[in-house]
């Protein structure tokens, strides 16, 4: 029989090979759902997975959906190394990028040098107002974080729709639910001709290694780690727990603003209805399968970013449900855990240990 | 406000308490052994759709609900084996079991979007329904309102006088006197969790079958979430939790009364409000910690491990 | 020849001799692994009806595990159990207790938020319609072993000795014929343990067996006939009380390498460093306790020892001087030359206040993160921080430090704290506060489930801080201990102070007094409590 046994320690060699291992198992899945769904296996999982990057362009878009799922998922990996459970980048994403359109839509005629860092900026505030209300609900009022930040998800959600159904609709728009389009001023330049390839994509990779300076290197880093490994340590060694929950909130949610004007200020150029198609969501996902660790954090959201766009790439050549993209990540997700399990536990075959020889007593 | 008006909001309010208050008892019960399963949405929307495909495909309503429930508990199962089984964070695996859930049924429910179904009929109870007001709030229903009538009757007599009612509320106070005394621990949470399952998915089927009745992609719009927000509320005692049911499913009208009284505000601001009262709720019934020592499980969230 | 040696000699071997030696509990070559390390190896124990036997053994030598295996919670690898002449296999704890054999917990398994009905209900398997009866059961059996108590009372709001009572009564309305009690006396005041004794005592008369596990040998002395001594996982010797010399038995607990005991002078010291006056802080916490106006002192060059039950404000008042709980009136916690009350702990520890907590895991120490980091935790004042970014080598050198002056066990300092014994961690812990050289150290329950080589290395440290003139505050539950090192002791009871007194010119029964609350309430905390006897049974 085979029979978990808890390990005298937690493998550190598993923690590393279990995203690996739920990602193949993943892809297995995958495989047999497609057969189900009477598609050959091995031709759907290439036009989901190799296809989307198989030229210049689909890597150039590769990065253009990787660079918010990073923020937001950088963000995160530093609040849940603290054991703060903001699943809120969504709705902090929503938030910088209404708060950037609604300062960039102010200024459609400028070329001024100081407008993309004002909306950014703008974007960036607004990420940090929306988590901050999160960070003085849990720890001024001792309310669960998760759920506040959920609800906070769908308020801001029905904030952007109200304003660009109504305030910042395009006056000159004939009434599509768009704003107008911004000035190139407030644009995030593009880096690569005939991509969409923006700087905002340097700011990511930047923003990863100064995470990786904080967490890592820095005694507020250490703090962060110790109150989300072992609140009473953190408080017997005088760290405070509020402000480095306000810290955290803070930082993740100045992330996903960024992410979220980012957007708005980079590929899609307006403000429309729908600036995210969950990467809020599956930031959460892509936190947890890096490890909480910037590097496995920016290798995750390069996959994540892949699996979006894979789902587009089956839903154009295999018609199938554009859905597949979110039942894949809440699969990988599930696999994840279930792997991490292998860290604490190892798998043996069960037989009775040999029965010791009585001791005989002279 | 005239009484046709009070009398309307009354049974919208029920009605639209009623998915909420299945979801919360099933949460409740699964707390109070000691497991927080954040994947209440997950299942409501996997049961909605289970539960709306069954029927359209059968034209059987029963046989609708009974795989609704049956998804919701597959789907709980899921959960079970990661944060019981296999001591996964009771957080991580819950969020897993929304954000699978969420992309299984938009994937399972993409042709079926916008199909009509004949939803489920009210069923007008003779005499109590004629009470005035909360007569035809309470009496002119459909069956799962009944049904959830009694689920709460149940369960308050089983968290009241019931020895397994006992047994679990003492392994969610703690799991390691309830293993040294002999109780079983794990089996207890599984069934508690389960049970969750059962009735979220029913409260999936209710949605996609009686309260709209149709399928549509992420219906359920965060109810899982507000109902484990109902369950802090009523602090995880069942009588409170049909009480906050019935305030919420008001909470979400709200724009029907608005409409009603002639007041015009944009329906994004109106959709809102279920969420802001949610985030008020939290906020006045968290901030007193004695309040939480006192009626919170205490061991809600850890793991159990058994040594052997 | 010893009796040890005779007993060893005389034991039966198999079943078959068990009919000749009629036991009640016969154990053969118990053995239990568990993943690197043999926690029972080819264990035999018999015990015979009516007898008080005693299990002898340091932390750690595997008197838990063993008891587990009786109750039926642990399975053993290997071995045969005997009860009453036959082979058994005990599934579970529910098992044991339809043969007859009862369990009371070391940290009582008992439901806070249940009535006590309810508790033994549970354990009993009685159906809800039958609660009234047993409560009545309860009521007859508590009073007829003069334990007595009210069985409507919610759990929460009992003493940690009513407590106990519950565990022993859940054992005693069914038909028992072996209980189990695991170190119940480390949760009594002297007098308590008194009570407890004539209990059981009562108890073996009517013919029910007693195992008795402790690590006392003056309590197992005055209670028990014989003992089966394990050390490291075996039975290291089985003697007749009587017989054997208490050091004898030491030695068997112990081997032949550690130090018993040894005994430390007393200092005399004058100058207070810390002074507590008036300290007051109600309890957000319904289970917790409210200080109420407490004052005391620990002087410069001098252990002051707090006795007390566990759950009389021990907590409460570690939190306020630790200042992970802050209270209001900075006034009523004064260092020699500022008020620190109202401040955070970085504050205070900037002060030369160090704080070591009870749990060692998981508080004294982060369990996943390793000893460097955990050296890092609270000695980030010593230069291992620049800038805001910590210099990892300096971070290195300070664990090794610790690990070397205290002669920590560990592979390293890359070692995670969860992987150390208990006493190595503590030891690194106090060695963490001890190399900073705090002018306040407060440390809670110093040697808690640590083995006597450990607790004597965590007893030198403390005394070789006191030598260079600091100031330390020990809060124990352990009696014995704080009269061995304490220089002036004192007792805490529901949130008030006793007065505090030189340990030399007070004895084991008056500290016993004061944890039972006989001590006088008045402001005037210093003056000779007036000996009014207090009836201290709430029910």
């Amino acid at each position: 029989m085979l029979i978990m046994e808890r390990r005298p320690e937690p493998s550190r060699w598993m923690s590393y090979l279990s995203p690996v291992l739920a990602g193949l198992l993943t892809l297995l899945t995958g495989a047999l759902v497609f057969s189900l769904l009477g598609q050959p296996p091995l031709h759907a999982l290439k036009t989901f997975l190799i296809t989307p990057i198989a030229d210049a362009y689909g890597l150039a878009e590769l990065c253009v959906k990787a660079a918010p799922i990073l923020l937001c998922a950088l963000g995160l990996a530093v609040a849940y190394r603290a054991n703060v459970w903001n699943i809120g980048a969504e709705g902090q994403l929503l938030m910088g990028g209404l708060a950037g359109s609604a300062l960039a839509v102010q200024f459609t005629d400028s070329d001024s040098a100081w407008l993309l860092p004002a909306v950014l900026l703008c974007g960036i505030l607004a990420g940090m107002v929306w988590a901050g209300l999160a960070a003085l609900l849990k720890t001024r009022f001792n309310t669960n974080e998760i759920l506040t930040t959920i609800m906070l998800n769908y308020i801001a959600f029905n904030l952007l729709q109200y304003f660009v159904h109504g305030p910042l609709k395009d006056p000159h728009g004939y009434n599509f639910p768009e704003s107008a389009v911004f000035a190139d001023a407030a644009r995030l330049p593009i880096l690569v001709d005939a991509t969409r390839v923006h700087q905002g994509t340097v700011i990511a990779l930047f923003v990863g290694a100064a995470v990786w300076l904080l967490m890592g290197r820095s005694f507020l880093g250490f703090q962060i780690r110790v109150l989300g490994r072992d609140s009473r340590a953190a408080r017997m060694a005088g760290f405070s727990e509020k402000h480095l929950i306000w810290l955290v909130f803070l930082i993740s949610g100045g992330l996903a603003g960024l992410a979220g004007v980012a957007e708005v200020a980079g590929p899609i150029g307006q403000l429309v209805p729908n600036i995210s198609p969950g990467y809020g969501y599956a930031a959460i996902i892509v936190a947890f399968l890096g490890r909480l660790h910037p590097v496995g954090v920016l290798l995750a959201s390069l996959l994540m970013a892949l699996l979006f766009m894979g789902g587009e790439m089956l839903q154009i050549e295999l018609n199938l449900p554009l859905a597949l993209t979110g039942m894949f990540q809440g699969m990988l997700l599930f696999y994840l855990l279930a792997c991490d399990a292998l860290i604490v536990y190892r798998l043996r075959w069960h037989r009775k240990l040999p029965v010791p020889a009585t001791v005989v007593t002279s | 406000m005239d009484s046709d008006l009070i009398y309307n909001v009354l049974q919208a309010a029920v009605r639209t308490g009623t998915p909420l208050l299945l979801v919360a008892l099933g949460e409740t019960v699964c707390e109070k052994s000691g497991v927080l399963n954040l994947g209440q949405e997950g299942m409501l929307l996997v049961g909605a759709v289970a539960g709306f495909i069954t029927t359209l495909l059968t034209g059987n309503l029963l046989l609708g609900f009974l795989c609704a429930i049956l998804a919701g508990v597959l789907m709980s199962m899921l959960f079970a084996v990661l944060s019981l089984h296999l001591n996964a964070n009771q957080y991580a695996s819950g969020l897993a079991l929304t954000i699978f859930g969420t992309g299984l049924s938009a994937f399972i429910g993409a042709n079926y979007v916008g199909r009509p179904v004949t939803g489920l009929e009210p069923i007008v109870i003779p005499i109590l329904s004629e009470i005035p007001l909360i007569g035809g709030a309470l009496f002119r229903q459909d069956f799962v309102v009944y049904l959830s009538f009694a689920m709460t009757g149940l369960l308050f007599w089983f968290f009241k006088a019931s020895r397994m009612g006992l047994i679990v509320k003492a392994v969610g106070e703690s799991p390691d006197s309830a293993n040294a005394i002999g109780l079983p621990v794990l089996r207890t949470r599984y069934l508690a969790v389960t049970f969750g399952g059962a009735m979220a998915g029913l409260a999936g089927g209710y949605l996609s079958l009686a309260y709209t009745p149709l399928w549509a992609e992420n219906m359920s719009a965060g109810r899982g979430w507000i109902a484990l927000a109902l369950v802090v509320f009523a602090s995880w005692r069942i009588e409170r939790v049909m009480l906050g049911a019935y305030l919420f499913g008001l909470a979400s009208i709200l724009h029907l009364v608005a409409q009603g009284l002639g007041l015009a505000f944009s329906p994004s601001l109106l959709a809102m409000l279920p969420y802001i009262a949610t985030i008020v709720v939290l906020v006045l019934l968290s901030s007193n910690p004695t309040r939480n020592r006192l009626y919170a499980p205490v061991s809600l969230g850890q793991p159990f491990y058994k040594s052997s | 020849m010893s009796t040890a040696q005779y007993i060893d000699r005389h034991l039966p071997a198999n079943g078959d001799e068990l009919l000749q030696f009629p036991s009640r509990l016969a154990l053969r070559g118990i053995s239990k692994q568990y993943p690197g390390c043999l926690a029972n190896d080819s264990i035999d124990l018999d015990i015979p009806p009516g007898e008080i036997h005693a299990l002898l053994g340091e932390n750690g030598a595997g008197k838990s595990t063993l008891m587990k295996v009786i109750y039926g919670l642990v399975k053993p690898d290997a071995g045969e159990i005997y009860w009453r002449g036959k082979s058994v296999r005990i599934s579970d704890p529910s098992h044991a207790r339809r043969l007859g054999i009862g369990m009371v917990f070391q940290h009582f398994s008992l439901f806070e938020t249940l009535t006590v009905t309810q508790n033994i209900a549970l354990a009993l398997g009685t159906p809800a319609k039958e609660m009234r009866a047993l409560g009545e059961r309860i009521s007859n059996v508590s009073a007829r072993y003069g334990m007595r108590l009210n069985p409507d009372r919610l759990v929460h709001t009992l003493s940690i000795g009513e407590r106990q009572r519950v565990e022993i009564v859940r054992c005693l309305v069914q038909d028992i014929h072996l209980l189990i009690l695991d170190e119940p006396t480390s949760v009594l005041t002297p007098q308590e343990v008194n009570t407890l004794f004539v209990t059981l005592r009562q108890l073996a008369t009517e013919g029910c067996s007693i195992l008795f596990i402790s690590h006392k040998l003056h309590e197992v002395r005055a209670l028990c006939q014989k003992a089966t001594v394990l050390r490291a996982g075996r039975v290291s010797g089985a003697c007749v009380l009587g017989v054997e010399t208490t050091s004898s038995i030491a030695r068997m607990m112990v081997g032949d390498s550690t130090p018993i005991s040894t005994t430390y002078t007393k200092v005399r010291a004058e100058t207070p460093f810390l002074s507590v006056v008036g300290l007051n802080k109600a309890t957000h916490d319904p289970f917790g306790t409210t200080l109420k106006n407490l004052a005391f002192e620990v002087r410069r060059g001098e252990i002051l020892g707090i006795a007390g039950v566990a759950g009389n404000g021990q907590e409460e008042l570690l939190a306020a001087l630790s200042g992970e709980e802050p209270v209001k009136n900075g006034d009523s916690i004064c260092l020699p030359d500022a008020a620190i009350g109202h401040l955070p702990p970085d504050a205070r520890r900037r002060m030369g206040v160090a704080f070591v907590p009870e749990e060692r895991l998981g508080r004294g120490a982060v369990p996943d993160m390793n000893l460097r980091e955990n050296g890092l935790l609270t000695g980030f004042m010593q230069g291992l921080v620049r800038r805001g970014m910590v210099q990892s080598e300096k971070v290195v050198t300070f664990a090794d430090q610790i690990i070397t002056r205290f002669k920590v066990k560990a592979a390293g300092s890359h070692s995670e704290a969860r992987s150390l014994s208990g006493g190595n961690l503590q030891k690194f812990i106090i060695g963490r506060e001890v190399l900073q050289n705090p002018k306040l150290l407060i440390t809670a329950h110093p040697t808690w489930g640590v083995d006597i080589g450990a607790a004597v290395a965590i007893h030198e440290a403390l005394i070789g801080l006191r030598d260079q003139g600091a100031s330390i505050l020990v809060v124990s539950e352990d009696i014995d201990e704080l009269f061995q090192i304490s220089d002036r002791i004192c007792a805490i009871f529901d949130g008030r102070m006793s007065p505090q007194k030189a340990t030399a010119e007070t004895t084991i029964e008056e500290v016993g007094r004061w944890m039972a609350g006989d001590f006088d309430y008045g402001e005037d905390a210093g003056s000779a409590a007036s000996q009014v006897s207090k009836e201290i049974q709430p029910c």
